[in-house]
């Protein structure tokens, strides 16, 4: 695994792309080379200053040849100072960190295809795995679900690409009303991902993951899902992100944030 | 200039140290650190059985500060010394194992396996750790009972010659009271302070943040307090004090020396900025050059009086 670093890279834009939702793009050929699908950097969102006093955990949402971008949702004080940084300024980043999703199982164990399944920004890193699986010629279905409409994200880009993707929101402004473990269950009850011969990654809230973690088991489909937990030092040193497990406590920095669905405690962790 | 400091029979290349619990085991953070440059490195906590820690969600920011309810999860001694440990020989810095147990039995076994020939520079005794429980003394944590405080370091100090550090809590009413007791049972140091308690409330969902309801606070939040037991301690003690609370500059390490601090330990700047360590050493000497400092132990307890 590349070794991780802390790194003034470069500001190349920040644009809002969705209400609430920023692309931020950092030059860094070290990044771009080194980072696989799943992993995540932390951000120093400014130099200066004790608060906020942590980084922030972004997971990698496009990798280019000497650039990253990160997806994020403007949810509290850090999130929207990163909001208003500004081209051309650095940011402090330590990274890449965190182990990324697992395609060598995907490849040694023949699976055909890939299910995303994204709630919100949860669609950070799925989109990054996307490209990936396209480069290499897998097939990819997405199923996005998101509160309203307005929150709809990376859609347009992913059928541009001519993946399948099917929306669900909360309140119904944009594809079918509901949640989008509710597409996931009917296509699954029609048998059709397991006989695609599918392999099921997934990142959102924890509750979702609970739900397409159960219903993936019901159904005898192989998950792997991505953990957001509150994140401190990032390098496995603080022991705060402890994540249950079927075996003891795991870190989300460490041991994750991509776990295989089965492994996690959902009992105890889905509260969160 | 000369940074060097003798903390009880251990001479110290330089006064600016890393926290227990912050640090890992030192190679969380190789490549990150030039790890040789720490004046030591204090091992996160260990004790004599494995410890699961506490339920998650553990840590959570908050204002200048950080509140964490880890629950001192390590695998246990045994395993330290086997997996842990070889490593942190191994920088060529000193480093200093912080032990802790449920009782004076558990302190007292841990110091008697880290005796013999690959004795640890330092011990620092973590009497203050506010996130687990505890028995033989009817008070939550055992640094806020003079008499346990005083037993357990007698008893650690018979099994090893070990420099004895104190590390105290700041959650009492005389902490110098604490600090004479770990001084008359023979600690060579105590280190000022642990975290101090506190507990945070999401009022949306109706209910405490951390798994554990309450945790440590940490950070620069807790800078002007921790200071001020460094100054309260200074003077009524005659063994050298190791400073902690909220260090994120070089200058905040030139405050805990003025106060009264010998040495001094980094602790949350490490988890916000994993190379803090190095910038902070940097300007702690550039701090001594602006003032014409030629050795740095000449800083503790040099405050002006107003």
């Amino acid at each position: 695994m590349a070794r991780k670093k802390t790194i003034k890279t470069k500001i190349l834009s920040n644009k809002q792309v969705a209400k609430d939702h920023f692309v931020i793009e950092l030059e860094s050929a070290y990044l771009a080379k080194n980072s696989s699908p799943g992993q995540f950097v932390s951000v120093k969102v400014q130099e200066k200053g004790t608060d906020p006093l942590l980084r922030i955990p972004l997971g990698i949402h496009v990798i280019k040849n000497k650039s990253i971008k990160l997806l994020y949702k403007v949810v509290g004080d850090g999130t929207a100072i990163l909001s208003s940084r500004k081209k051309k300024e650095t940011l402090n980043i330590l990274g890449p960190l965190g182990n990324g999703f697992d395609l060598e199982k995907f490849r040694k164990e023949g699976y055909k295809k890939a299910v995303i399944v994204a709630g919100g920004h949860g669609i950070a890193p799925l989109y990054a795995l996307t490209e990936e699986l396209l480069s290499r010629g897998k097939q990819v279905e997405v199923f996005f679900g998101t509160c309203t409409g307005e929150h709809v994200l990376c859609v347009k880009e992913l059928r541009a690409k001519g993946v399948k993707v099917r929306v669900a929101t909360e309140d119904g402004t944009c594809g079918c009303e509901g949640y989008v473990t509710d597409p996931l269950r009917e296509a699954l009850e029609k048998n059709k991902i397991k006989a695609d011969g599918a392999m099921i990654f997934a990142c959102g809230p924890r509750p979702m993951l609970a739900a397409v973690s159960k219903d993936a088991e019901r159904f005898g489909i192989p998950a792997q899902v991505s953990l957001d937990a509150y994140i401190a030092c990032g390098v496995g040193a603080c022991l705060g992100c402890a994540v249950r497990t079927k075996s003891g406590y795991k870190m989300a920095c460490k041991d994750g944030p991509v776990f295989d669905a089965q492994e996690i405690d959902w009992k105890t962790e889905k509260r969160q | 200039m000369d940074l060097k400091v003798k903390i009880g029979k251990t001479i110290f290349k330089n006064p600016v140290w890393v926290a227990s619990g912050t640090f890992g085991y030192g190679e969380e953070f190789e490549g990150l650190v030039d790890l040789r440059e720490v004046g030591a490195i204090l091992t996160k906590t260990v004790t004599l059985h494995e410890r699961e820690g506490n339920p998650p969600p553990r840590i959570v920011e908050t204002p200048s500060g950080l509140l964490n309810s880890i629950g001192l999860e390590n695998k246990g001694i045994d395993y330290f010394k086997k997996e842990k440990y070889p490593f942190l020989k191994k920088i060529g810095t000193r480093v200093i194992v912080s032990i802790a147990g449920e009782n004076k039995k558990e302190f007292t076994a841990c110091a008697e396996k880290l005796s013999g020939k690959d004795e640890p520079d330092a011990i620092e005794i973590n009497l203050s750790c506010p996130n687990v429980t505890h028995s033989g003394t009817k008070y939550s944590l055992m640094a806020q009972d003079p008499k346990t405080t005083e037993s357990i370091i007698k008893s650690v100090r018979k099994k090893t010659k070990s420099t004895l550090i104190a590390k105290l809590t700041p959650n009492v009413t005389d902490i110098t009271e604490i600090a004479r007791a770990a001084e008359a049972a023979g600690a060579d140091a105590v280190s000022l302070v642990n975290t101090y308690m506190g507990m945070m409330v999401d009022a949306e969902k109706m209910e405490p943040v951390l798994g554990n309801v309450v945790g440590g606070l940490s950070g620069p939040a807790i800078k002007p307090m921790a200071l001020k037991a460094v100054r309260d301690v200074y003077g009524n003690v005659n063994i050298p004090i190791v400073g902690i609370g909220g260090i994120m500059t070089g200058t905040d390490v030139a405050e805990f020396m003025l106060a009264g601090a010998s040495a001094v330990q980094v602790g949350t700047a490490n988890l916000a900025d994993p190379a803090a360590y190095n910038r902070i050493l940097r300007e702690f000497k550039e701090y001594l050059d602006r003032q014409g400092i030629l050795k740095a132990k000449n800083l503790t307890g040099k405050l002006r009086k107003r």
